[in-house]
């Protein structure tokens, strides 16, 4: 079915009142399972029990980038295509992205304080979910300067586009100011060979928050047609009352 | 389950990683139901008339 | 094109004498580049030495800070009195005069900067040799800095309370400039000549000289209603 055919809120709603709960359930039973086969495990050698956090904070990793991912083609879906609800995913994928991100920085911050000695070290890695970081805050400040939905979608769908061409240069700038001031630059994170006792738990955990991530973003997206829905009928009756 | 010297942060991984997610998703459940509230309340009013 | 230039050259040199006039904000962002560097020996100690190692740092940082204060004030004016407006019904692209009026806020309050920087340098310890090439990167950077800024002040152009938005929105993607630029000139003091990181920041900047407007216009088109 073509994606215009879910232009419609209503069918979006009914959409999402059968997907949330099933996928939600999916989401949970693929999580357990993949943290539970993770930590039956052995412990890796390098770095103990630490690595356990890897299970959330990888996953965290790649749903913060996807998350920004997936607001930059709802950009292009706001700004391009015209699609109805494409603003509404780039909203909603700001929030779950910025929280994913968020939990990023705290798991890998709790991973570094026993493993380098500190909570924070300006690893290539942690600066540049750092800056994406501050690109997400951006959005979403930026989302909440307007009253009006549909112009703050089309400022944040700019943001968000201007944000994502960046990217690259970041990163790039942060792995080159990070060698210079450190040498060798192995990023302390980086974990070149798993093991395949990790590697299938990772990716079921992984798989896990992404689904956790799709319903937490058709959840967003509900509400956020939802308040749409009063904000118009609120307007409307403003409207009438004057006549 | 040994956890090791560094249990502490282990737990505490996991533990901000639920407790944030958890925290999302309660106040997703609870928009839901005050936004799904005031449309209904704000539909009736336009019957009305 | 001869009519492209001479609106664009009106509208540079309409917004070149608003800024000069008292009030207009050409000198001001000088005095805070200045105030700025004048406080970091206050806050890390008169040390020299510290002073010499953090010196490209706190003149790049504080000519970053001096140009995005004043971002909003791009088109926030003419949005007011409407000859946003105008601008948009002209037959010029929207680009082109975005551009313009980034180069003019770019000449009133970049360029200044630029020019009083070695001074500032020297203040803080900068190497003389190197003077030169720190200056050299902020003639480089600023433009960049400021194009990219013309992408935030059109999306927050039609807001009432801009205040620091603008800045917030371009601090994280003006880091690549900000690196490059004190990496040059690092380079410099130690006696490099001017080697990739020179060349990645001309780049990053010439980047930033085209998307900025870009952007702006594509802003100011959608987003002011």
């Amino acid at each position: 079915m073509p994606l215009i055919d879910y232009a419609n809120p209503h069918r979006f709603q009914r959409l999402a009142a059968r997907l949330i709960p099933l996928l939600g359930v999916v989401s949970g039973t693929l999580i357990v399972l993949g943290l539970a086969t993770g930590w039956v495990a052995p412990a890796d050698y390098q770095q103990g029990e630490m690595v356990k956090v890897m299970y959330i904070h990888v996953p965290f990793a790649w749903l913060s980038l996807g998350g920004y991912t997936v607001m930059a083609i709802s950009a292009l879906g706001t700004l391009v295509w015209r699609h109805p609800l494409a603003d509404v995913s780039g909203k909603a994928a700001a929030q779950v992205g910025a929280v994913f991100c968020f939990l990023c920085l705290v798991t890998g911050a709790l991973w570094g304080r026993p493993t380098w000695g500190t909570y924070w070290d300006w690893d290539p890695r942690l600066t540049s979910v750092l800056v994406l970081f501050l690109l997400y805050l951006g959005v979403l400040a930026l989302w909440r300067a307007f009253d009006d939905p549909l112009r703050a979608g089309r400022a944040a769908a700019i943001l968000a586009l201007v944000g994502f061409i960046n990217v690259p240069i970041v990163k790039f700038s942060v792995d080159w100011w990070n060698s210079i001031h450190q040498g060798a630059s192995v990023s302390k994170l980086g974990a070149p060979t798993i093991d395949p006792s990790m590697l299938y738990p990772l990716l079921f955990s992984a798989l896990g928050f992404f689904v956790l991530f799709l319903v937490l973003h058709m959840a967003l997206m509900r509400n956020e047609l939802l308040r749409r829905r009063a904000r118009t009928l609120r307007i409307l009756r403003a409207a009438e009352a004057e006549q | 389950m040994n956890l090791g010297a560094h249990a502490f942060f282990i737990l505490a991984a996991y533990g901000i990683a639920a407790v944030t997610l958890a925290a999302l998703m309660i106040w997703i459940a609870l928009d839901y139901r005050v936004q799904q509230r005031r449309v209904r309340e704000l539909e009736e009013r336009v019957r009305k008339r | 094109m001869n009519t492209f230039t001479g609106a664009l050259s009106a509208v540079v040199l309409r917004d070149l004498r608003v800024a000069l006039r008292a009030g207009g904000g050409a000198g001001i962002g000088v005095i805070f580049f200045l105030s700025l560097v004048v406080i970091v020996p206050f806050a890390v100690g008169p040390d020299m030495p510290l002073l010499k190692r953090i010196g490209p740092a706190m003149l790049w940082i504080g000519a970053l800070l001096a140009t995005l204060l004043g971002l909003d004030r791009i088109f926030a004016a003419d949005h007011e009195d409407g000859s946003l407006d105008q601008l948009l019904l002209s037959s010029v692209p929207l680009e082109l005069i975005a551009a313009a009026k980034g180069f003019s806020h770019w000449l009133a309050s970049g360029l200044p900067l630029v020019i009083v920087t070695p001074l500032l340098g020297l203040m803080l310890g900068v190497e003389p040799h190197a003077l030169a090439t720190v200056a050299l990167t902020l003639l480089v950077g600023t433009p960049g800095v400021t194009f990219l800024g013309l992408a935030a002040a059109g999306l927050s152009a039609a807001l009432p309370r801009g205040g620091l938005l603008g800045a917030v929105l371009v601090l994280p993607l003006a880091i690549p400039l900000l690196i490059f630029g004190v990496v040059t000139t690092n380079a410099a003091i130690i006696g490099e000549g001017l080697g990739s990181p020179f060349r990645f920041l001309c780049a990053i900047s010439l980047f930033f000289l085209v998307l900025g407007p870009v952007a702006a216009a594509a802003a100011l088109r959608h987003v002011r209603e």
